[in-house]
């Protein structure tokens, strides 16, 4: 296997204990920091050939997310690695009882092509203040973007503990066979089962962080060309190439009419009135990719947009109506800058289609009524929540980011990477005398020192006030 | 498939919403208790006649267990439930940001035989907690157990949204290949891979409390009769069949000199002269165990102990020294009542002989020098860590009880549990006015919004003091 040497050196690596002083942490995280200031210009540069990417989007999503997330990482490393005391019982009373944060060991991070260099960093950051030993697999679609990650990056970070591998699918497969402490994996449900698959021959546990159909339901009140430019705005950034994105929207008819105007408003406002001429309108990845969204676009009719060009792999900001539950458009995620509406008769059938859909990694609901949006919230379920905006969840570094069921498992951002890479070890500290208080649970045993034991032990049901 | 309509039946009860509020939840919890309280000799029965468990283990490691994490959930379920308010930064100042705990859905629980009510009914009390439908298997290994479990545990749920299932290998193959929402077992590590990989197909997530070979570093500086007492009460309790027994004592040649004598009063002081006239312990549960067990004691030689009686599957308690790392009962979790004694020249020979194999699900040290225990602790990954006892870190609610690497995958007890079934579900809501900030990240974009932009948004790094 080629990669069981690499594997091998950095276990070696994390057993010498060499990640786990929190000095050591700091300056490898510092040094990331000096990544994205130094390279700053490079990675604009490689997002943009790689797939057109607007630099204010690069830096947005890519830069200051990823800044963030290592300023609140080193603000609070040292509360995240302090042991944790808890809780004792009558019979641990003198003993110290702590929780312990252990890194993994060796941790395997896979990351997609649509924000690359976001992808990497943002569980690599955790990765590293966990204490583990890192190996970083960046997307082969990308790949100005995995040349500018698989040549720089390492030059940053300390070469015995930290790698990056460049690899095809074979290779991945390859690579897959190691045993890892811990796998973090993004993209697709079905890469995620396979991995996840290969993950069980080692009982490796994984965070996979996948996707799904983010539904945007859009109540009878609110304020129209707001909703409109929140959502245009969600779906048509990066051309759509997010995986927060809404995918599609269910609204009465009444709205629909609405909103096709001030979606058509929102977009022009965005783009002007040829997005094809807007530089901060970015391009679908690949070939592969833009005939698969293309392909799409045969579904319902096409109300906004809708035009696109094979040489540039643009697609317009399109909308879509008259869309059937059954079109092509509506069985898959659509990653790219379609949005397709259907009419709903109200938010009752609106929760029933969210529901009869494999639960998706976000549900956004625009509604000016409390109600509605708490209903929403209720009675559906999916990796998070986001009400009256798009996308805008995941920039709060204290919000735990992931799906649920088809959508994904596991969560990150913030201290949830650090959690997420960090293994809880309980302790419990007892003291080498004191034995009289131990025979209580010894044999002989007898029924007066049960009554002791559960005494010294057991967790009582607190009284409930009643008034008289 | 013979379970499908079972699990269809229980997903649209989940989808109902009927285990949503507090009070059903409360409510089954509390018939849980009743259960407990009403059958306990019927428990206490069953378990003597299925491994001839001393009524004494089954009221503290069983029932009392149970009591506490039941009262434990019940004293605070309403703050578990809380919706979580978080940390904003500028942008959101005047949202509302929290996390809800939802339910994951259908839950499936797999329970093992040595614990068979505790390892059923404490992942279950944390399900319920949590707002979960719950399948749960009990082990057909232990027949008694699962059949008062399955003929008297459902008269006390709500049938619409609980069930217990009894079956073998072949059938439980079947039950895994509905979709659960998540899956909880408790068992050997060759399992655990099956589980997992089952569970991969749907993307379930999954607890895995597996097991391997606990060792238990004794230093040469402890007070040895104490150490003795609570080793050998450690390993032979419930006749060695649990899974944070001490498995074998890594020692100084000088220290099993001492040892042996203490664990042989040790030894007697708790079962007399002969264990096997002795109602304080247990036998080994089936034959193919005994057979299993009985074929280890051809390792080393038996210092103490060593006899057998096969038609009462009785194994004494037995400690073998002589014991080489290529024997066969250091090949395999012994899950019985052999103790075997291995020497080292010092504690670094120790912590490397334990790094070398499989990361245990506990890891034991008897030290009075603190320098030790921090080091062995340092310098090793278990799942829990005891220092000067055994067995007691899994006692305390507080502490999250799992495993690493080969001995597991997740955690639980107390808050724990309900954490393991809870989805953490992100949840941002914003209003919809104030339109002006927004248009900050809006296209068409501009360099000079940036700075705006991450002034909102961006965490900075925290000074740090200096002294001049």
């Amino acid at each position: 296997n080629p990669y069981t040497g690499l594997v091998s050196r950095l276990r070696a690596a994390w057993l010498s204990g060499k990640t786990r002083p929190m000095e050591y942490r700091v300056a490898q995280l510092e040094a990331l920091g000096r990544f994205l200031d130094e390279k700053k210009q490079d990675i604009l540069d490689v997002l943009a050939s790689d797939m057109r990417k607007p630099p204010f989007e690069a830096e947005f999503c890519e830069i200051l997310l990823c800044k963030n997330e290592l300023n609140d990482t080193l603000n609070k490393l040292g509360t995240w690695m302090k042991d944790e005391h808890v809780e004792k019982n009558l019979a641990t009373q003198l003993d110290s009882a702590f929780i312990h944060k252990d890194p993994y060991g060796v941790v395997l991070i896979l990351t997609p092509w649509y924000c690359p260099i976001h992808i990497v960093l943002m569980p690599l950051i955790g990765a590293i203040a966990a204490g583990n030993c890192v190996i970083v697999k960046p997307s082969e679609i990308t790949k100005n973007t995995e040349r500018l990650v698989a040549e720089v990056l390492p030059c940053y970070l300390d070469n015995d503990c930290f790698a990056v591998v460049t690899a095809g699918v074979e290779e991945t497969t390859k690579l897959l066979e190691n045993k890892f402490d811990y796998i973090f994996f993004t993209g697709i449900p079905s890469v995620g089962r396979i991995v996840m698959t290969a993950a069980a021959k080692h009982l490796t546990p994984v965070t996979l962080e996948l996707g799904g159909k983010n539904p945007c339901y859009v109540s009878d009140s609110c304020e129209v060309q707001n909703v409109a430019r929140r959502v245009a705005w969600g779906r048509f950034f990066n051309a759509g190439q997010t995986c927060v994105a809404p995918d599609y929207i269910l609204c009465s008819v009444e709205m629909q009419e609405k909103l096709l105007p001030a979606l058509h408003e929102a977009i022009t406002e965005f783009y002007g009135p040829n997005p094809q001429e807007s530089p901060d309108f970015a391009r679908i990845v690949g070939d592969k990719q833009f005939q698969r969204v293309q392909a799409l676009l045969s579904s319902g009719r096409m109300a906004i947009g809708g035009q696109t060009d094979e040489q540039e792999r643009y697609i317009a900001p399109t909308v879509l109506v008259d869309v059937q539950p059954s079109d092509p458009v509506m069985q898959e995620k659509i990653f790219g800058p379609i949005l397709p509406i259907i009419t709903v008769a109200s938010v009752d059938e609106a929760i029933n289609l969210i529901n009869t859909h494999e639960r998706p990694l976000v549900v956004y609901v625009f509604s000016s009524d409390k109600k509605v949006m708490n209903q929403v919230l209720e009675w559906t379920s999916s990796g998070d929540f986001c009400g009256n905006d798009t996308l805008m969840h995941v920039t709060l570094t204290s919000l735990p980011f992931g799906g649920i069921g088809n959508s994904g498992l596991g969560k990150y951002h913030g201290k949830f990477t650090f959690d997420t890479f960090t293994h809880l070890r309980s302790c419990l500290h007892r003291n080498m005398a004191l034995e009289t208080i131990n025979t209580l649970r010894y044999p002989p045993y007898s029924p007066q020192k049960l009554g002791l034991v559960r005494l010294a032990s057991e967790v009582k049901r607190q009284g409930t006030c009643t008034l008289l | 498939n013979p379970y499908a309509g079972l699990v269809s039946r229980l997903r649209a009860a989940w989808l109902s919403g009927k285990t949503r509020p507090m009070a059903y939840r409360v409510a089954q919890l509390e018939a849980l208790g009743r259960f407990l309280d009403e059958k306990k000799q019927d428990i206490l029965d069953a378990l003597a006649s299925d491994m001839r468990k001393p009524p004494f283990e089954v009221e503290i490691s069983e029932i009392s267990i149970c009591r506490s994490e039941l009262n434990h959930a019940l004293n605070n379920l309403g703050t578990w439930m809380k919706d979580e308010h978080v940390e904003k930064n500028w942008a959101t100042q005047l949202d509302s940001a929290f996390i809800c705990k939802d339910p994951y859905g259908v839950v499936l629980i797999i329970g093992p035989w040595n614990y068979p009510i505790n390892l059923l009914l404490v992942p279950l009390i944390g399900a319920i907690a949590a707002g979960n439908c719950v399948v749960m298997k009990p082990s057909e290994i232990s027949k008694d157990v699962e059949k008062l479990v399955a003929e008297t545990l459902p008269s006390y749920l709500d049938e619409d949204c609980f069930a217990v299932v009894t079956a073998g290998v072949e059938e439980t193959t079947k039950l895994l290949e509905n979709k659960f929402d998540y899956i909880f077992f408790t068992g050997i590590p060759s399992v655990g891979r099956i589980i997992m990989t089952a569970a991969a197909k749907h993307l379930t997530p999954v607890t895995l409390e597996l097991g391997g070979k606990n060792p238990c570093y004794v230093s040469d500086s402890c007070e040895v009769q104490n150490v003795a007492r609570r080793v050998a009460w450690g390993r032979f309790f419930n006749a060695g069949q649990t899974c944070v027994a001490p498995d074998y004592i890594l020692c100084s040649v000088e220290m099993q000199e001492k040892l042996l004598p203490a664990l042989r009063e040790a030894i007697t002081e708790f079962y007399g002269p002969n264990p096997q006239e002795s109602p304080d312990f247990a036998r080994i549960v089936g034959d193919k165990q005994f057979q299993r067990v009985q074929a280890l004691l051809s390792s080393g030689h038996a210092a103490i102990g060593g006899q057998t009686d096969e038609k009462e599957r009785y194994i004494a308690p037995t400690v073998l020294v002589d014991v080489q790392p290529e024997d066969p009962i250091m090949q395999e979790e012994i899950f019985g009542p052999i103790l075997p004694i291995l020497t080292v020249a010092n504690v670094d020979e120790a912590i490397a002989f334990i790094n070398a194999r499989e990361r245990p699900l506990a890891l034991y040290a008897f030290s009075s020098c603190k320098k030790v225990l921090r080091q062995v602790l340092e310098q090793t990954s278990s799942g829990g860590f005891c220092a000067n006892d055994t067995v007691m870190h899994m006692t305390l609610t507080s502490l999250p009880f799992g495993g690493i690497g080969h001995s597991g995958l997740g955690c639980y007890h107390g808050r724990f549990t309900f954490e393991a079934f809870s989805h953490q579900r992100s949840a941002l809501l914003r209003g919809t006015g104030r339109e002006a900030l927004n248009t900050l990240r809006y296209p068409p974009y501009a360099p000079s919004r940036l700075p705006l932009l991450r002034a909102a948004t961006e965490t900075r790094r925290a000074a740090a003091c200096v002294l001049l």
